[in-house]
């Protein structure tokens, strides 16, 4: 089944969430309002001497997850994707601005119960580093059951092999340690036990970075069905375009601890109206497409920010005003907010490169490795 | 750019030629009969999945597999070398970073920690070609220039660690083309970098060595990115070589059973459905007799199993199949 890529996919059935699915009057499940996280590094001041300097991972950063909503987090590494992700659990304290989860601050609901941690549920990048070695993939997975008193030890059994067997996993496996287990089944390991709960959020990073394509693709299926069967609340935290774009109705694009773009995945991707979010698009590897000109430079340093837009030293665009003040996240179109004094519009995007490139120029090598001077 | 003439160059006189190549760790055969060419001028990309032998063939052309540490038989015939695999150390002395080298995947790990950016490539340029010291401080400041390096004198006296990624995977192209070698192997050079940056790596590394007339093996995992960068293209699975040819033929219409699961496994902006091959690689111990691919492989004819198809040609390309997809 396709699902539509824009509008309200309405979740099956979403625990607690009614027929309905996203009413409106519904609290969002996550919002950050201005999030700032700052961490203090000390650094050499010449000799012999440290200064304090600190270093802002997160800077006004305003997102808003609504029940039932899939959002991929793209951006590069230094963009604040993983700190986002912790202020969003509440393994670390915005600096400054409030992360609610229904309303109320992430802290607090986390000290209040155990409701947070059984509602929302985490895959870690490092899969195989997120399990216990010592502990088979029964025992992996039965952990949260027992912990949240789900079942009962009697009944442990068979939810742990209906839960493998959701996860497509062979039975098999169910007494094997992690080591013995393919990377492809270590990440679908740590679904099982995230999904254990009965979660309605579930949050993950890169959870299939580094794996090969076919792997890749069995995840992605198995996530979107996932979603669909359990009318999850998905964040997905990602570097590939393709990835957001297969799983995520939404997406944000980061750069350097700010969301520069937000809006239907579809919509941003095939228009982005960001300068950095037409660079990534550009950067991801097409077939036959020449590679196009790369954007200059580096991410900068977070300690050595520039003054104004945060992208100025790498942008094709820029323009004075752009170095004076930074420009804050402002609506566009329907549903789609930019960070930009000067966003692109539609006329923009003549050359954006399609999939069914046009054959190469005659004489150049089979293959078309166009790379122009 | 005159293509036709390398195409022809190569078909005529490769720079290298392997047949047959088997490589045995123990019981388990890594490579199995894995056969390619060449021309000068070329690029040629290894795909495939994890597993497929992309990087051991690499590393044998990098004569960095011990004789004591995996059996090789096949032949792997390098310009006027017969084989690479005979060479004993002082033979790869002569070749060995002088006219093969390599771009390793982590240049954080490949690059010595304890040396500066200059002294490392200073060292190489003294030892493999013999230059005096001032001589070689200046060719590494121009070879860090000409890889794109900001401030390459203050560079010169960093280290490592103080480089980003990007910067890192720089100086391992310097370092690799400080000897101007007639063949750059490139291990996934890119696959530890964020995406603007892995173009930057794919641009520079494609522009150097056309400058030089260079030969290029490319491994990778993306087969976009081998569409873009590479004239020709292997496709391994398990140690076997399935389909090869020219990258644009292969990719537009694959006609081995792997290559056509493999492409669409790819993500690309805008795929509605993915349909992957359930399973993964069987392990050395299970692989059946004749093709490797066939206990996956939606078109497995019974004698699949049992009897290895071989590499022939077949129009633009070289196919290992029985029952490949028809000629269009």
């Amino acid at each position: 089944m396709t699902e539509p890529l824009l509008g309200d996919a309405v979740p099956a059935a979403a625990p607690g969430a009614g027929s309905n699915g996203i009413a409106a009057s519904d609290r969002p499940v996550f919002e950050l309002l201005d999030v700032e996280k700052r961490f203090a590094v000390s650094r050499p001041a010449g000799f012999l001497k440290r200064e304090k300097r600190s270093l802002a991972a997160l800077d006004g950063v305003r997102l808003t997850v609504r029940r039932g909503a899939s959002i991929a987090l793209v951006g590069e590494s230094g963009s604040g994707k993983s700190t986002l992700l912790r202020v969003l659990l509440g393994l670390a304290e915005p600096s400054d601005g409030k992360a609610l989860y229904f309303g109320q601050p992430v802290n607090e609901v986390r000290a209040q119960s155990r409701d947070f941690a059984r509602s929302v549920a985490m895959i870690y990048q490092d899969a195989r580093a997120s399990l216990d070695p010592r502990m088979t993939v029964t025992a992996l997975i039965a952990e949260p059951l027992l912990h949240f008193g789900l079942c009962g030890r009697e009944a442990v059994g068979e939810r742990v092999a209906a839960l493998l067997s959701r996860v497509g996993l062979p039975a098999e496996i169910a007494e094997r340690y992690p080591a013995a287990l393919s990377g492809g089944q270590v990440r679908r390991v740590a679904i099982a036990r995230a999904l254990a709960a009965e979660p309605t959020v579930l949050i993950a990073d890169e959870a299939v970075s580094g794996l090969d394509v076919s792997t890749q693709a069995q995840l992605l299926n198995l996530l979107r069905r996932l979603k669909r069967e359990m009318g999850l609340t998905l964040l997905f935290i990602t570097h590939d375009l393709g990835v957001a774009s297969y799983l995520c109705e939404e997406i944000a694009i980061m750069y350097l601890g700010r969301i520069v773009e937000t809006g239907p995945t579809d919509a941003v991707l095939s228009a982005p109206a960001h300068p950095y979010s037409r660079a990534l698009r550009h950067a991801a590897p097409e077939f036959f497409a020449p590679i196009t000109d790369p954007l200059e430079g580096e991410i900068p340093s977070p300690l050595d920010l520039p003054t104004g837009c945060r992208f100025a030293s790498r942008c094709p665009r820029v323009e004075e005003d752009c170095l004076t003040a930074e420009p804050i996240l402002a609506p566009i179109a329907p549903g789609r907010t930019v960070a930009c004094r000067h966003p692109l519009d539609a006329e923009d995007h003549p050359a954006l490169p399609q999939i069914t490139a046009s054959a190469p120029a005659a004489g150049s090598p089979a293959g078309g490795a166009g790379v122009s001077a | 750019m005159n293509a036709p003439d390398l195409v022809a160059a190569g078909d005529a006189a490769p720079l290298l030629a392997i047949e047959g190549l088997t490589l045995e760790r123990g019981r388990s055969r890594i490579l199995d009969g894995v056969s390619l060419t060449l021309g000068r001028g070329e690029t040629l990309a290894l795909v495939g999945e994890s597993g497929a032998g992309k990087s051991t063939i690499a590393f044998a052309l990098m004569g960095l597999i011990g004789k004591s540490e995996a059996k090789i038989a096949g032949r792997m015939r390098f310009d006027e070398v017969d084989d690479l695999a005979s060479l004993d150390e002082r033979g790869w002395g002569r070749l060995r970073g002088r006219r093969i080298a390599m771009v390793f995947q982590d240049a954080g790990a490949a690059l010595d920690p304890c040396y500066t950016v200059g002294g490392q490539l200073v060292s190489v340029l003294r030892r493999q070609l013999g230059l005096g010291r001032a001589k070689a401080r200046e060719r590494a400041l121009e070879l860090l220039e000409g890889v794109g390096i900001n401030d390459a004198e203050a560079r010169l006296s960093a280290y490592p660690h103080e480089l980003s990624g990007g910067m890192q995977q720089r100086v391992m192209v310097a370092i690799a083309l400080a000897c101007n070698p007639e063949l750059l192997l490139a291990d996934e050079p890119t696959s530890a970098l964020d995406v603007t940056i892995q173009a930057q790596i794919i641009r520079l590394i494609l522009t150097e060595i056309r400058a030089r007339g260079a030969s290029c093996v490319f491994v990778l995992h993306d087969l976009a990115l081998a569409s873009q960068s590479c004239d020709k293209i292997v496709v391994l699975y398990a140690g076997q070589v399935m389909e090869a040819g020219p990258s644009r033929g292969i990719l537009e219409r694959p006609r081995h059973p792997y290559t056509r699961l493999l492409k669409s496994c790819v993500l690309e902006i805008g795929t509605e459905t993915l349909d992957p091959p359930e399973g993964g690689v069987p392990s050395y111990g299970d692989m059946p007799k004749g093709c490797r691919f066939a206990t996956r492989c939606p078109n497995a004819l019974s004698r699949c199993l049992a009897e290895r198809p071989a590499l022939a040609a077949d129009g633009d390309r070289l196919i290992a199949c029985f029952n490949p997809e028809p000629r269009p």
